[in-house]
């Protein structure tokens, strides 16, 4: 099969067709949203003015990426049970943010992460420290979903050479930064809500398609993936076939396992979604709707993958352009020929875009509100319009930075970067929101500990893990000055992250408990909290 | 509002009690699922045969494991949600209401 043709029996015109439809219908949507944008409150938290379900469907759209929807499938299909494993760190790693970060969160900040950590402590420090690691996070993950833009919508619509899939990068990028600038966070949420009801929906039209070829008997199709693979079927269904061959890489897994289950409530982009809703009641029942979307979704996944291998066979999945990623889209076509795969193609493409536009809203609200607002700007008199102007001038030069890594990354590892993403958010973040929000004697000292020697540790030991060299399939092939024998460093950093948290607080002889007790006050009855915008 | 203020609220009767509650139920409750989650995890990385035991047709027990960590964390969530609406919302509503009134 050529390669630049895409998957076979693709149809280049309607999967652009279809494709053209959701921005025109998206962008005309952002215009609408942006018309009611008038303040720094509008620009950063959508006035805090969607309701909890509404919240709970963009969540699920912030949080289905790529690596979710094709990624898993393809893992699935081709390893079996060990695919499975990621959907359900996934999933268990919401109930962190539920029971002990969501509305408390809402309670106490205001636009961004670094708002909580910083409320007790010395602003400019912790506010430097948090912008530092919400910039670190989003850019790992926007550079997965950037690669994998490039790689999918070349295989997809049959863009041709690395011309063509730069120029690709190039489109998604500029459609990206016009949400952004555009819509600010109410016209990124439409976006998110629209992305996700397709994604969802198309994921069940397949589920039930695929049962419905079995008879809806979840052993039969089991059976039938088996029995497609050959020699190697009796595999695909106890645990192991991926992680299961080495100490060190039945040790890998438990890191992995580790940095999905704590990474999710310290992912930045997720946190500033529960600013957007008025109350910390909403916040709750935002959660409480992502994890019944976003459990049900994998639930699909789990049909999809082992359809994929029953249906299309692991060895023409793998052969095919994209490899694992190609999984669902080849199910697709086997189900539903030239117009599914159009719709699922279109669905996939979407997906990424939301996802880049909801990261980058956050790394340039960090930006502006965290660096340029409380830092920079900090002796001056409080100028919002100037802020958010250049929250939107940080959204432009971040989409050109994603714009050109993701042009350098194509045709990396997805599913290596966003787990990389993972074990930052787990590492650098997470210790020092639970610290922050439940441990009175929590420090300045102690949040930058925590969050510099997380980040630091869990980025230093990615540099000479295998995934970057001398592995089987590392960034940089050729070389080898790996040392650290994990892919994941998140059993290491993780410890060492509250660890050093811990350390820095009794080190240091700052408290001050009549700080604590505001923020414990107000974290717990949302006493003083930020109210919704009315227009 | 000033800090002697919040402080005062920190130490009043109302105050402790809706910490205690939200404290017994959240703390137990991320322990119990976080190890949960670990056997179900350690399980899958070091006891291949056991997890690999066919129940019912080609459904192991692997993936009936897998499946109840979806059950588990559906059943937490709405228990939460119980819990703060009955439990909490009403005192720290109470709280809120004193605060914004007397402010």
């Amino acid at each position: 099969m050529n390669v630049a043709a895409g998957i076979e029996g693709s149809n280049v015109a309607l999967n652009i067709g279809i494709f053209a439809l959701f921005v025109i219908i998206t962008l005309f949507v952002v215009f609408r949203a942006s018309r009611t944008n008038k303040t720094a409150v509008d620009y950063y938290a959508a006035g805090h003015a969607f309701t909890g379900p509404q919240n709970g469907v963009a969540i699920a759209g912030d949080y289905l990426s790529a690596a979710s929807f094709l990624g898993i499938a393809g893992a699935i299909a081709v390893y079996g049970y060990d695919g499975f494993l990621y959907s359900i760190g996934f999933l268990v790693a919401w109930l962190i943010a539920l029971l002990l970060v969501a509305e408390l969160l809402r309670n106490t900040g205001k636009y961004t992460m670094g708002d909580v950590l910083a409320f007790r402590m010395r602003q400019r420090p912790v506010r430097a420290a948090a912008a530092t690691s919400t910039l670190a996070v989003s850019f790992f993950y926007l550079l997965a979903q950037m690669a994998g833009a490039g790689g999918l919508v070349a295989l997809l619509l049959g863009v041709e050479g690395k011309g063509g899939q730069a120029l690709t990068v190039i489109v998604v990028g500029v459609i990206m930064i016009a949400y952004v600038i555009i819509g600010g966070m109410r016209g990124t949420t439409w976006v998110q809500i629209i992305k996700a009801t397709l994604l969802i929906a198309g994921a069940a039209v397949m589920t039930i398609w695929v049962l419905a070829n079995y008879g809806f008997n979840l052993s039969g199709l089991l059976g039938a993936a088996v029995e497609k693979a050959g020699d190697a079927g009796e595999k695909l269904l106890p645990p192991g076939a991926q992680y299961g061959a080495t100490g060190t890489s039945k040790l890998d897994f438990v890191s992995l396992a580790l940095a999905l289950v704590l990474g999710t409530a310290g992912l930045p982009h997720i946190l500033m979604r529960f600013y957007t809703v008025p109350t910390a009641k909403e916040a709750r029942r935002s959660v409480v709707w992502a994890i019944w979307l976003i459990g049900i979704f994998y639930l699909f996944t789990l049909v999809l993958g082992y359809g994929a291998g029953a249906l299309v066979g692991s060895e023409a999945i793998l052969d095919a352009p994209g490899g694992q990623n190609s999984a669902a889209p080849l199910l697709a076509y086997e189900l539903g020929g030239t117009v599914l795969l159009g719709l699922i193609a279109a669905v996939a493409f979407a997906t990424i875009l939301a996802v880049v536009a909801g990261l980058t809203i956050t790394a340039s609200a960090s930006f502006a509100h965290d660096i340029y607002a409380n830092i920079i700007k900090k002796d001056e008199p409080e100028d919002k319009v100037a802020e958010v102007k250049v929250a939107r001038r940080t959204a432009v030069v971040i989409g050109a930075v994603a714009i050109g890594g993701g042009i350098a990354a194509t045709g990396q590892n997805i599913a290596f970067l966003v787990a990389l993403a993972f074990a930052v958010a787990a590492s650098a973040n997470l210790p020092t929101i639970l610290y922050s929000l439940f441990w009175k004697r929590f420090n300045t000292m102690g949040a930058l500990f925590s969050i510099y020697g997380g980040l630091i540790t869990c980025v230093v030991l990615i540099i000479f893990s295998p995934a970057v060299s001398g592995g089987k399939t590392p960034m940089f092939s050729g070389v080898d000055f790996h040392w650290f024998p994990l892919s994941n460093p998140g059993i290491v950093s993780i410890p060492v992250s509250f660890l050093l948290g811990y350390l820095g607080t009794v080190l240091s002889k700052e408290r001050d408990s009549d700080k604590f007790a505001e923020m414990e006050v107000r974290s717990l009855t949302g006493a003083g909290a930020e109210k919704a915008v009315t227009h | 509002m000033t800090e002697h203020d919040w402080v005062k609220i920190q130490q009043s009767a109302e105050f402790t009690e809706l910490r205690r509650r939200l404290r017994n139920f959240v703390f137990p409750m991320t322990v119990a699922f976080l190890l949960w989650y670990l056997l179900y995890v350690l399980l899958s990385d070091y006891a291949h045969d056991f997890m690999g035991t066919k129940v019912i047709g080609n459904i192991n027990i692997g993936l009936i494991f897998g499946l109840l960590q979806f059950v588990s964390t559906f059943v937490i969530t709405s228990l939460y949600v119980r819990h703060a609406n009955k439990k909490l919302d009403p005192v720290s509503e109470k709280i809120r209401n004193d605060f914004e009134g007397g402010a």
